[in-house]
């Protein structure tokens, strides 16, 4: 019948387009891995700020990839049981990684140089950490 | 049995629609605009602050929410006590109750302190609270009415849409119950804390919800020169008239009870008798052009059949709804709360004085864009669906309208054509 | 995830060590710790129900004109303020009652009063509202999302609203715009051992009108005084099973 003809010849060009379709993926897929490998290559890899001591609480590969799963794990255990350890405790953070400015004062999130600030410009993702918590240790009071 | 009245979706090309959608889109950018400016600025920049706690946007959405559960009125009384009269106003009626819940929840949401958290909101409950109770019941009112909408509107459907309509039913009295106890559950409040709270709101909901889908039918049928008889223009004056007076009964009770009670004397005499701007809405907004001027349009024989009666009552209930509105919530927390009964009290933090509030202007842009949002849906709705009856002429619904009466009526069908 | 659970147990291990060396040490040598009104907790020790800690105020104790207790918290959180009194945050507060008919005027500082059935915790939505295992009511500003609900329920009008963007916050006391929030009892102190700067600075002042302990430990100098004096709750009516109790009102 001219119907079952014409089914085949259907199924026959979608199957080209179909073909068609996953090599044009694979060229957009390599395209962008290149122009992304290129613009990673290009862009400056960040000056990370060292922190005071030989080694953080973690190794740094480990803190660079999970320190925000350490800090949420921390967050709810201080908030809601009074676990107070100092090791992962973001307060514990900003301690250590305090940057300086000029007249050797420790700068707040607002400023870039601040350490988180610096890899997260660079990765361009956004922290609200700081909308409520302080970036840099208290000032000492005079008491 | 009236004959089935065919439901069609409006054109939607003239100048007048087009008008319509710019004027509440502009309305909409502006609400957006005030939310923007709020959120960035904090609260300061608003009439709220720590003794106020909530302001404007509240007054506009409660309002609206209660409205959207009173606006499925008509689409009830056609489903759960069968009246074919109002069977085909169903569709928009539904469509107006999703709309403007829809509207009131979104003005709730961008007022909150941080609305970027909607998604905990979604996603952490504590379920003594009301108002985790209420997230669930305005998210199933919409999902029930959808499928309601969806029962009627699917001629396959069309046997199901009572059952369904029976559960929208139920699933609003809760609802508007949960609205109502939101106000009713705070203990510490000298105005509220009252059981009454859930069944008053229950009838506000049915004398806001019909005001505001008399309107919106009026617009709706003479901006499309659709007919609209006046055998249900009489049904919905009556009707509001008969949800006016409840709603004054209730109040009257609410006020009567408080007002027994020593205890309460001190709020009652500051909203009823007091030197403020709420004893002023009360009297004055609520009573006479809430409910006296009203109840005079709507029931008595003199404005029968007046469509300009209806509509001038709706407009008075819905400004003496948001007068209500304003009453409970702002002066119920302008009145200082009783911490140290029998003593005079003063501090820093403003004890033992009458809180003072002045709306501003972003809170009430953004109450508005909400009213506007809502009303967009609904004009938007009418054009791209199904909704609105073709002609809701005396002859069409009325089964024993008799021919002699009909004059004029087929010309206005012809006319609309 | 395996390697992080590996640190995590590594780290455990160790604060086990720990704690049991603390432990030791505070069996071994009580005498050194009896000055101290709570004896401090490891820090990786949970709170518990064990403890309920309270505050008893005597009013007649409360001096006229002195705000040394505000003047403390402030300093404390770090509650700065905008010069605006309708929208600045405001945990404690000084309260002059004046009876109605006798025009005798009492003192007393107000603030959240940490109850066992606390209204703020059952109308948050979210839970962000919540009260911890040994009795302190907190906002977790994590997952507030600023409906103020809790703000309408308090009978105490003990909380404030953030209303504008906050910069120097304190490194103990994070708070920021959009959240609610209202006195911690000093929650930081506590865990550490301390008292609440109100009471420090009210005994500082040498009035010696707040004391601060464990109401669950009948030994502690708060059970002993509240077993052999009078003391009332503010609203007691409602049956909230207050934290803070008051003398002389």
């Amino acid at each position: 019948m001219s119907k079952s003809t014409n089914r085949q010849a259907v199924t026959r060009r979608s199957d080209a387009g179909k073909t068609k379709f996953w090599y044009r993926l694979a060229y957009l897929l390599i395209i962008i891995g290149v122009m992304s490998m290129t613009a990673y290559a290009a862009a400056p890899y960040p000056d990370v700020p060292k922190g005071k001591g030989d080694q953080c609480v973690e190794d740094t590969e480990f803190m660079r990839a999970n320190h925000m799963e350490l800090l949420l794990h921390q967050r709810d255990e201080t908030m809601h049981r009074g676990i107070r350890t100092k090791k992962h405790s973001l307060k514990n953070c900003m301690e250590c990684h305090v940057v300086t400015d000029e007249s050797n004062r420790p700068v707040s999130a607002e400023n870039p140089k601040h350490f988180c600030r610096v890899c997260h410009d660079y990765a361009a993702v956004s922290i609200d950490c700081f909308e409520c918590h302080a970036s840099k240790p208290r000032a000492k009071q005079s008491n | 049995m009236a004959k089935k009245i065919a439901l069609r979706s409006i054109q939607g090309n003239t100048a007048g629609y087009y008008l319509l959608m710019a004027v509440l889109g502009a309305l909409i950018a502006l609400g957006l605009g005030a939310a923007y400016y709020m959120e960035h600025n904090g609260h300061h920049v608003t009439g709220m602050t720590n003794q106020i706690v909530w302001g404007m946007p509240h007054v506009f959405a409660v309002f609206l929410i209660v409205a959207a559960s009173g606006a499925l009125n008509v689409a009830s009384i056609s489903s759960v006590f069968n009246k074919s009269l109002y069977k085909p106003l169903a569709p928009l009626s539904g469509l107006l109750a999703v709309a403007l819940l829809v509207g009131g929840l979104t003005v709730l949401v961008l007022d909150l302190g941080r609305p970027d958290r909607l998604i905990v909101a979604m996603t952490y409950y504590n379920f003594k609270s009301i108002f985790a109770w209420n997230i669930f019941l305005y998210t199933g009112f919409l999902g029930i009415v959808a499928v309601y909408l969806w029962m009627m509107l699917e001629k396959r459907f069309n046997q199901h849409s009572s059952q369904v309509g029976f559960v929208a039913f139920v699933w609003r009295l809760i609802l508007t119950t949960g609205t109502g106890s939101i106000f009713g559950f705070l203990v510490a409040r000298q105005y509220y804390d009252a059981a009454i709270m859930a069944p008053l709101f229950i009838l506000m909901s049915f004398a806001f919800g019909l005001a505001i889908f008399n309107i919106v039918l009026a617009v709706a049928f003479k901006g499309t020169q659709r007919p609209l008889g006046d055998v249900l223009v009489e049904r919905l004056r009556k009707l509001l008239g008969i949800f006016v007076a409840a709603v004054l009964f209730f109040v009257a009770i609410f006020h009567l009870t408080n007002l027994y009670a020593t205890e309460h004397h001190g709020v009652e005499h500051f909203i009823l008798d007091g030197d403020n701007v709420y004893t002023g809405l009360f009297w004055v907004g609520f009573m006479l052009f809430g409910s006296i001027i009203p109840l005079v349009l709507c029931l008595t024989p003199s404005f029968s059949k007046s469509l300009g009666a209806v509509l001038t009552a709706s407009v008075l209930v819905i400004a003496g709804g948001l007068s209500q509105m304003y009453i409970i919530i702002i002066g119920g927390q302008a009145y200082p709360l009783e911490i140290f009964p029998g003593k005079e009290v003063s501090s820093s933090f403003f004890d033992g004085v009458v809180n003072s509030y002045a709306p501003s202007f972003p809170e009430i842009a953004l109450g508005v864009g909400g009213t506007a949002f809502a009303l967009f849906i609904v004009a938007f709705a009418v054009k791209v669906l199904h909704f609105l009856p073709q002609s809701l002429a005396n002859s069409e619904i009325d089964p024993h309208f008799s021919a002699t009466e009909a004059e004029g009526e087929n010309a206005t069908n012809a006319a609309s054509a | 995830m395996s390697d992080q659970t590996s640190k995590v147990n590594e780290y455990r291990r160790k604060f086990f060590g720990k704690a049991a060396a603390t432990a030791a040490m505070v069996g071994i040598a009580p005498g050194v710790f009896l000055h101290t009104i709570a004896r401090a907790k490891p820090a990786d020790e949970a709170v518990s129900s064990e403890v309920r800690w309270g505050l008893l105020i005597n009013a007649n104790k409360c001096a006229d004109g002195c705000n040394d207790c505000v003047s403390a918290c402030n300093d404390e959180n770090g509650l700065t303020g905008f010069g605006r009194p309708e929208t600045d945050a405001q945990w404690i507060r000084k309260v002059t009652l004046k009876d109605k008919r006798t025009n005798h005027v009492t003192n007393l500082p107000l603030m959240c009063q940490h109850c066992a059935h606390p209204p703020c915790v059952d109308v948050c939505p979210t839970g962000a509202s919540f009260k911890r295992a040994d009795g302190i009511v907190l906002v977790d500003k994590h997952i507030c999302i600023g409906c103020r609900y809790c703000m309408m329920a308090c009978p105490y009008k003990a909380r404030s609203f953030v209303h504008e963007t906050l910069t120097d916050q304190v490194p103990d006391v994070p708070r920021g715009k959009g959240t609610v929030e209202s006195c911690t009892l000093c929650v930081h102190r506590v865990d550490r051992g301390d008292t609440p700067a109100c009471v420090e600075a009210c005994n500082t002042a040498e009035n010696g009108a707040m004391v601060f302990g464990n109401l669950n430990d009948p030994n502690s100098d708060i059970s002993k005084r509240l077993a052999s004096e009078a003391s009332t709750e503010i609203r007691g009516d409602l049956g909230l099973d207050l934290g803070v109790r008051y003398q002389n009102i």
